[in-house]
């Protein structure tokens, strides 16, 4: 009994031990999922107002190489339909696959052509290779969108937050890089750039890209207003699935497994007291 | 201590096979083993890392079908193709991703089971040493496969930690180079380490079986520490213990499955997820939580090399431990001070484990400044390291054989049965015999 306190009250202490790194950026806005806790699912419509914000503006400087067309129509993606269930006869897959241009080789003659996507296919990277995207952006290469969620402290929120970002309202006294735009929740250190009181240096840092969203931007083909924070807020959750597309079906097969693991335990615990009745230990 | 075999061969071809090759005498005695009847839940963690050993080899097997060793393959592997087109992919990978964390737990509860109630000591000092082999098995394999993914986090881990092997004199830069199959951490790399990180899980198995070989030469210890003296003090391995360590290792898949399946992510860094890069160095370079008290050694000693050699003692330190603790009196509930050291040197352990994953220059009391001693503010990271590296060493070099010179212990039981019945109801000997039989 002793040991097992102890364990708890050492546990205990460590857990409670803040994370007490020096933090140079703002956390992330509170954001509300309909994909959290345990039994949180994707927003079909909001995925699908997120897919639209996707396609019109981040993907012409972002890659998002390891989704193909036909992962939209799969169980849990933007567009679903339990009528189609093989996404590569989803129409609107197709439609969509077939809106792109994709490099390919003619089988004839070997030249390099573009032809219709299919359903098959990935989405087409904007830059021929990571240099002329690089090229292109000053020199700083849009990071691929498949895994952003999963691949920044914060995910979804933290997009949420860049995209939505305060980096209009530069605080006086910050000289921000020509070319770059100042972004209270990206990790960085602005003292070089400071010119106010040394103790007081805003925290955040600098990011290349310049606010990608604005209202009305987008128009959502359902009708939702199209303010800056709904399209933030749709944007982020697609990447989330995105980057996450097997969750749907991993919180299902969870709630199963929980379920039976608790009966199991329980059958278990009788058979061993059953086992030991009798048993002085 | 297993006594003869009770095992009788009743058709004509388990006799055919029991004068050619017993296996299944063998097997009979396994579960007819004679275990100590008073083993607490403490004991149970043997099955539970027997069940995270297999699946984890299971799960292994399966990922490897799909994995690419490659530089330019591995990372598209994983994140693709076994996440999202493999079926059932993020399941497995889940479990053995998840796996080797919730092995780690088990192990660490394990070990800290044997030092609490003595398990190590004489006739047992094989065993552990079989199991310090394990454990150090555990963390290659473990490091190895944490590489594999081959994101920022596995690429800049694999260079730190190989790069300290380059510090040892003379060897150190060919053990460097070998490892690396070039001059730097790239494709060869990582195909040696995928070839390694399947081997050894093999060679894990084969020294599991010595543990457990070793373990039924004196038989387990217990919650006393008092060894077995008669037959009343044991039950049947099956079906008392199987039908207990079923239902542990049950307990604790439903922790597994907390994980594997709403928290597939909770051990995993963010910076993992971005693709190896050798031109970017993550700002945080952390290995993972199970090796963290170490890499919190490692980094609270200025000198390379003397890091190197500290690390190596913090576990060197556990091999010794049945020679620096000569107390006659093995099960810490009878030694009073022992405990309270013990209970001091886990938290010592995970103040290092906390170390390990801050900033090594990061304040304990945010702004306050001190004064620079050996490169570092005292109010730092590295200054609570050193101090709680201190305790961890003095632990086992110092404060273990001065307390079995000279600690008070309280008196112990003449049998492991006597505290059994004195909690218990008022049962005389012959009726939980009887019982026993009945079972």
């Amino acid at each position: 009994m002793a040991l097992r306190l102890s364990l708890a009250a050492a546990l205990a202490c460590a857990v409670a031990m803040p994370a007490m790194a020096a933090t140079t950026q703002v956390a992330p806005k509170d954001v509300h999922w309909s994909f959290e806790g345990p039994f949180g699912m994707y927003d079909q419509g909001q995925l699908q107002r997120g897919y639209k914000v996707y396609r019109e503006v981040c993907s012409s400087c972002h890659s998002m190489n390891m989704v193909a067309f036909r992962n939209l129509g799969d169980k849990g993606g933007p567009f679903w339909n339990p009528k189609y269930p093989n996404p590569n006869e989803n129409p609107v897959v197709k439609a969509i696959a077939a809106d792109y241009q994709i490099p390919d080789l003619d089988s004839d003659t070997g030249e390099n052509i573009k032809r219709p996507g299919t359903s098959a296919d990935y989405f087409p990277n904007p830059y021929a290779n990571p240099i002329a995207g690089k090229a292109a952006n000053g020199g700083a290469l849009p990071p691929d969108m498949s895994l952003l969620a999963k691949a920044r402290e914060g995910g979804p929120a933290y997009i949420y937050s860049i995209v939505t970002g305060d980096n209009a309202n530069i605080p006086a006294g910050l000289n921000v890089p020509v070319g770059k735009y100042y972004d209270p929740y990206i990790a960085g250190d602005m003292s070089a750039y400071w010119t106010g009181d040394p103790k007081h240096v805003p925290r955040g840092g600098v990011i290349a890209m310049p606010p990608p969203l604005s209202p009305g931007k987008v128009q959502f083909d359902d009708g939702t207003k199209s303010s800056l924070q709904q399209e933030a807020w749709d944007v982020a959750a697609f990447l989330e699935w995105a980057a996450d597309p097997k969750m749907e079906e991993r919180k299902q097969v969870g709630l199963a497994a929980m379920i039976f693991l608790v009966l199991f335990s329980g059958l278990l615990w009788v058979s061993y007291r059953g086992v030991w009745r009798n048993v002085e230990h | 201590m297993s006594g003869p075999s009770k095992y009788e061969p009743k058709t004509g071809i388990e006799r055919w096979l029991d004068s050619r090759l017993p296996i299944i005498r063998f097997g009979a005695d396994l579960l007819d083993y004679p275990t100590p009847r008073n083993l607490n839940y403490w004991w149970t963690f043997g099955g539970i890392l027997s069940f995270c050993l297999v699946a984890q080899i299971v799960t292994g097997i399966v990922l490897a079908m799909h994995y690419d060793p490659s530089g330019a393959g591995a990372f598209i592997s994983v994140e693709q193709h076994i996440m999202r087109d493999v079926n059932y992919g993020w399941l497995i990978r889940g479990i053995h991703a998840n796996g080797a964390s919730m092995f780690f737990l088990a192990v660490y509860l394990h070990i800290l089971r044997g030092i609490y109630y003595g398990s190590y000591k004489t006739p047992r000092e094989v065993l552990w040493l079989l199991g310090c082999i394990i454990y150090v098995l555990m963390m290659a394999t473990a490091f190895m496969g944490y590489v594999l993914p081959w994101g920022q986090m596995s690429f800049w881990g694999a260079k730190v930690i190989t790069n300290l092997l380059g510090a040892i004199p003379v060897v150190g830069p060919g053990i460097t180079t070998l490892l690396w199959g070039g001059f730097a951490v790239d494709d060869p790399t990582l195909n040696r380490f995928f070839s390694l990180h399947y081997l050894l899980p093999f060679v894990i198995a084969a020294v599991v079986a010595l543990h457990v070989w070793a373990l039924h030469v004196p038989g387990n210890n217990n919650p006393t520490g008092v060894a077995v003296k008669s037959k009343s003090d044991t039950l049947a391995f099956h079906p008392y213990y199987t039908v207990k360590d079923g239902f542990a290792v049950s307990l604790f898949l439903i922790l597994f499955a907390v994980f594997v399946f709403f928290l597939p992510d909770a051990f995993l860094k963010t910076d993992n997820m971005i693709p190896a890069n050798p031109l970017v160095t993550p700002p945080h370079i952390v290995p993972e939580w199970y090796l963290l008290p170490f890499y919190a050694i490692l980094r609270a000693i200025p000198d390379k090399l003397m890091g190197v050699l500290a690390l190596g003692g913090a576990i060197a330190c556990l091999f010794a431990l049945p020679w620096l603790d000569t107390s006659k009196v093995r099960s810490m509930r009878y030694r009073p001070k022992a405990r309270i050291f013990f209970f001091v040197w886990i938290v010592a352990a995970l103040i290092l484990g906390w170390c390990g994953s801050q900033e090594p220059d990061g304040q304990l009391f945010p702004g306050v400044t001190t004064f620079n001693l050996i490169d570092y503010d005292l109010n730092s990271v590295t200054w609570i390291s050193r101090f709680a590296a201190i305790y961890y060493f003095a632990y086992f070099l110092v404060i273990t054989p001065l307390l079995s010179w000279r600690e008070k212990t309280l008196p112990v039981p003449d049998s492991l049965y006597t505290p059994v019945l004195s909690h218990g109801a008022a049962t005389p000997a012959g009726a939980v015999a009887a019982a026993e039989k009945k079972g």
